[in-house]
């Protein structure tokens, strides 16, 4: 009995879930646009779409979604609609729309899926944003946001406005106002509101404006007979022959545009004629005088004569159909006014871009000056102190790369192998210079020639036998996370840290170049043995020990540098070498001797490097020849130097 | 001052005696010429070998006698294998281009010939269009021109700026090797109109001389090597004997007296720099045919540097060491490099000279400019027995004075 009251209940409650299925009023408003939606065209579904959406049915969403994705089923025998879910081959599991309450299994054969084409889909998905965008949940408007950002249809106007007015977030409004702004100026309903955005925009570096601008002045290439035509936004007149746009691409747009009958190109006539010879012959031209293009434009002119290839414009016909037209570029969008204000909106965005370009140009060429700078500051010792001129400078600045490449395999933690390597880097590459000095220099202090010369030697074997030790492939030497990354200030400006590392560590090593030099016995005794070495050893000094350690110091700041080239270039053995040549001509530019001239010559080097490769972005080789030769001519101009030693202290 | 260029410097006849017994007997072993004892890969190597003493010889008089150590010779040695590579790579694509468009049915217009050779010669590069430094490349009497042309006039603008504003010693040394890097990497770019990195190719057949096997042209390259190194070398031993010579030593030697004296350091100066490029170009067209392929490497400042390292170890201020250094390093570097030399095992590690031999030519060079500064061509004064006198000091080598030692500079 229990039994049987319990399954009349169950009846009892299908038929009240059966009821409900067929008066909610989401059921009501499907059913009125019934028609619609089984027709599922991508021209008529929108009234459909835009009733659910605008209905403000708690389930319109859901609806939505289900439809979008092909969960949406109709009964064909009443046509009430379902969401359903696939049991098995031929079951389904029934789900009410209004109500989400499972509804009970049936089989398949009463239903229809609903599978709306990509281009109804795109227009659901498109209302679906508004319920997004007044979605309770933050992350859900984010996402919506940025998929408007992704691809912005002009559904997403509406939707974006009612969300502004109500949103909570002050963030998030801010950025559904700007979309708001850049969806205007592309689907805005009236030029006013339209130019308005524009104009909003002025001085705003962002992509996404400029993305928004750039289609609003793209153009195409027109060709007309007569006049332009009225009502044609114009960017500019084209005259053919200009340097742009010459006299053949003038007519192959008009060829394009059916306005003139095709010429025939060399290839083509010359084919055309190969396939006419006859007894040697060619339209009465012996084929062994086709040699010139004259013989052919005849040869050709007869066979179009009679009438076996087509006949090909000539020159006359050619100019004449030049002249019957006129050319231009054209606007896609239409209004004068709009192209006019988003042209004048772009060129103060460019300016802005420009500058931010300029000030990022900048700390480009400062980090360059400041690698420079660390490359040529033991140069600075060494030789512009000293006088010695060590070609193997560049292959001590190898060493310390390479020390630290070294430290990182044996010490994993990058942050404590690096605060390793540089004192280690300093010690090897100290240790080598003052063995180089002991064992070779300093027999050669008054030959500087062969100071060149055999510092060249120790430079080529030092090099080989890197190759030897490390191989040929480049090392990598990782800089700590901390160093990963850059400093972003703007869409266009922005410096990575390991380049601010870089320009403090040359700062850090002014300062003790300084300090050493001006501060410290060594520096005083330093300057007195390179001034009048048998007067400073009568005063008491070494002049054998100084000499060595000041070479042992400018040896050992050149690895330092290496280890701090090597964090942001490639360790190979030839690292050095790319060096040396500049080291020394920053040396050589700042003037020899002074620490300040080095420094003003790196920035000089430094951003005439960096400006140079601005003009000419695609190559960096050219930057560096022009640079060159810039150097070779300013010394022309000052043989001694930015910063020239007068006096005393100037030698010779 | 009656005896005859020749008497005053009998090292001159001794010279072309030995390169003329040399050319014979190379002559007579090659492939060609006879028994075949040397192949003719070796008679090339040694053509080269020769061309490489004659831009040696260019060098010894710009550093040795003048005392401009110029890093940059080789960069003309270069520039002159580019314009004769040019014309050669120009007619040779001019013959085959010409041999494959005679099959057409229609005969080609010289435009098309033209543009085939374009295309043929620039598509490695992406490109067709000749560029204007091809503008002569079809006539060998202006690339011949060219040879002696551009390196010459590069040597002169280069030089008179450089001399002009008196940059000496080492700066000038690091301002030539500047001039030759910007040259190197000009010609690296693909857009510089000679092919970028990939360089001229295929120079070794001779457009003309198709027909002639490798066997004989390799044997004329080493007798038009040789007879330009006798030629170089008469030239040079004339330059330096008599008052120019004596000239161009008080440079060296002291230019600020010199110039004291009233002679146009200057002038001097410019005159042997430009002529040493002269002669390293013509060097560079002789040698590059030989070698079969340029590309921007080879004028690379190492290259330059080497050819320092060649004269210094063959011994500066003397003609014939030059020619003895250049001869003996590049023919030992080439037998080094060429994995011929057995390598030596130590046990825990095996010394391969193709990568050791580096190591081995520089810490000798270093060793050379230590302790003999005269180089291989200091053994020839024990043998005349003129030796300079002992002042128990260091010699300060020929750039700082033949006679002057030590004691001098303190």
């Amino acid at each position: 009995m229990t039994k049987y009251l319990l399954a009349a209940l169950a009846a009892c409650m299908l038929c009240v879930g059966m009821a409900a299925a067929q008066d909610s009023p989401i059921q009501t408003l499907l059913q009125e646009n019934r028609e619609l939606i089984e027709k599922s065209s991508r021209r008529t579904i929108g009234p459909a779409i835009d009733a659910l959406r605008d209905s403000g049915l708690p389930a319109a969403e859901t609806v939505l979604e289900k439809w979008r994705d092909k969960d949406l089923w109709q009964r064909e025998s009443d046509g009430l609609f379902f969401f359903a879910e696939k049991i098995d081959r031929d079951t389904l599991q029934l789900i009410d729309i209004a109500t989400g309450d499972p509804l009970g299994e049936v089989p398949d054969d009463d239903m229809d899926q609903l599978k709306p084409n990509s281009g109804v889909r795109g227009m659901i998905a498109a209302a679906l944003v508004q319920f997004q965008l007044q979605s309770p949940e933050r992350r859900k408007r984010i996402a919506a946001l940025n998929s408007i950002q992704r691809d912005p249809e002009p559904e997403h106007l509406d939707a974006l406005r009612a969300a502004v007015e109500d949103e909570p977030d002050a963030t998030i409004r801010t950025r559904e106002e700007r979309l708001l702004r850049l969806l205007t100026i592309s689907y805005g309903a009236s030029e006013e509101t339209r130019i308005e955005a524009i104009r909003s925009f002025s001085g705003d570096t962002g992509v996404d404006v400029r993305a928004a601008l750039n289609p609003l002045l793209a153009t195409s290439r027109q060709a007309a007979e007569g006049d332009i035509p009225e009502g044609e936004n114009v960017a500019r007149k084209l005259r053919p022959g200009q340097e742009d746009f010459t006299k053949e691409d003038a007519y192959s747009l008009l060829v394009s545009k059916d306005l003139a009958p095709a010429r025939i190109s060399r290839a083509d006539k010359r084919a055309a004629l190969e396939a006419n010879i006859a007894d040697g012959q060619v339209g009465g031209v012996p084929v062994e005088h086709l040699n010139t293009e004259a013989a052919r434009e005849r040869a050709y002119a007869s066979l179009a004569e009679a009438g076996t290839v087509p006949p090909t414009a000539t020159e006359a016909e050619f100019e004449a159909a030049l002249d019957a037209h006129v050319f231009y570029d054209r606007y896609a969008e239409l209004s004068e006014a709009v192209t006019d204000a988003a042209r004048g909106t772009l060129t103060s965005i460019t300016t802005r871009v420009g500058l931010s370009q300029a000030l990022d140009l900048s700390l480009d060429a400062l980090s360059l000056a400041s690698i420079y700078f660390l490359a040529a500051i033991g140069l600075a010792i060494t030789f512009g102190v000293m006088g010695v001129i060590n070609m193997a400078h560049g292959e001590f600045i190898m060493m310390g790369a390479y020390t630290g490449y070294v430290v990182q395999q044996l010490v994993p933690d990058y942050t404590i192998s690096i605060i390793i390597a540089l004192p280690l880097a300093f010690a090897v590459t100290f240790a080598a210079g003052v063995a180089m000095e002991r064992l070779v220099i300093r027999w050669l202090y008054s030959r500087p020639l062969e100071t060149l010369l055999a510092t060249f030697g120790i430079s080529i074997a030092l090099q080989q036998l890197a190759k030897n030790i490390f191989g040929t492939q480049a090392r990598p030497l990782t800089s700590p996370d901390w160093l990963d990354g850059a400093l972003v200030l703007s869409d266009v400006v922005s410096i990575s840290y390991i380049r601010i590392a870089i320009f403090v560590l040359a700062l850090v090593f002014l300062a003790i170049f300084l300090f050493i030099m001006r501060r410290t016995r060594l520096g005083l005794e330093l300057r007195a043995v390179t001034q009048n070495p048998r007067m400073a050893a009568s005063m008491g000094i070494n002049p054998d020990r100084i000499n060595m350690l000041a070479f042992g110091l400018g040896s050992g700041i050149a690895g330092i540098a290496g280890v701090a080239i090597g964090l942001y270039a490639k360790v190979t053995s030839e690292l050095g070498q790319d060096y040396i040549v500049q080291s020394f001509m920053t040396v050589v530019v700042g003037g020899v001797g002074n620490i300040w001239g080095t420094l003003l010559g790196a920035t000089m080097i430094g951003f005439l490097q960096k400006g140079i490769e601005w003009l000419n972005p695609s190559n960096t080789l050219a930057a560096q020849t022009y640079m060159i030769i810039f150097i070779i001519i300013f010394i022309q101009f000052r043989p001694r130097g930015i910063i020239a030693l007068k006096g005393r202290a100037a030698g010779d | 001052m009656t005896r005859s260029f020749l008497a005053r410097n009998p090292s001159v006849l001794i010279f072309i005696a030995c390169l003329a017994l040399f050319t014979l007997a190379v002559t007579l072993m090659s492939e060609a010429g006879g028994s075949g004892a040397i192949s003719t890969s070796f008679v090339k190597t040694l053509g080269k070998t020769l061309c490489l003493c004659l831009v040696a010889l260019a060098m010894d008089l710009v550093w040795g006698y003048t005392g401009i150590l110029s890093l940059g010779h080789m960069a003309f040695f270069g520039l002159g294998g580019y314009m004769i590579g040019m014309w050669l790579m120009y007619a040779r694509t001019e013959t085959i281009v010409t041999a494959s468009m005679s099959n057409a049915a229609i005969p080609p217009t010289d435009q098309e010939i033209v543009d085939a050779i374009g295309t043929q010669i620039f598509g490695v590069v992406g490109g067709s269009e000749f560029p204007p430094v091809w503008a002569f490349a079809d006539s060998l009497w202006m690339q011949l021109a060219l040879v002696v042309l551009v390196p010459g006039l590069l040597a002169l603008v280069f030089g008179w700026l450089a001399f002009r504003s008196r940059v000496t010693g080492v700066y000038l040394s690091i301002l030539t090797q500047a001039m030759t890097l910007a040259l190197a990497l000009y010609l690296f770019q693909n857009d510089s109109g000679l092919r970028g990195n990939n360089g001229l190719s295929g120079l070794q057949n001779i457009p003309g001389l198709t027909g002639m096997p490798q066997s004989v042209l390799s044997l004329w390259f080493f007798w038009a090597s040789a007879f330009a190194l006798g030629a170089g070398y008469l030239l040079c031993a004339w330059v330096v004997s008599g008052k120019f010579g004596s000239v161009i030593r008080g440079i060296r030697d002291d230019e600020a007296r010199v110039r004291f004296l009233g002679y146009s350091v200057e002038g001097y100066k410019l005159f042997v720099f430009t002529l040493t490029a002269v002669i390293a170009g013509i060097a560079g067209a002789l040698y590059y045919p030989q070698a079969g392929i340029i590309n921007p490497a080879e004028i690379a400042p190492i290259a330059s540097i080497y050819l320092a390292v060649w004269v210094a170890i063959g011994g500066r201020g003397r003609l014939y060491g030059a020619v003895i250094g250049a001869a003996f390093v590049s023919l030992l570097s080439t037998w080094f490099t060429g994995g011929q030399v057995p390598s030596v095992p130590l046990g825990f590690y095996t010394v391969d000279w193709v990568d050791w031999w580096q190591v081995l030519l520089g810490l000798s060079f270093v060793l050379v400019t230590l302790f003999a500064p005269q180089g291989i061509g200091g053994l020839f004064d024990l043998v005349t027995g003129r030796r300079p006198p002992d002042r128990h000091g260091a010699d300060l080598g020929p750039d700082k004075g033949s006679f002057r030692e030590r004691e001098a500079e303190q």
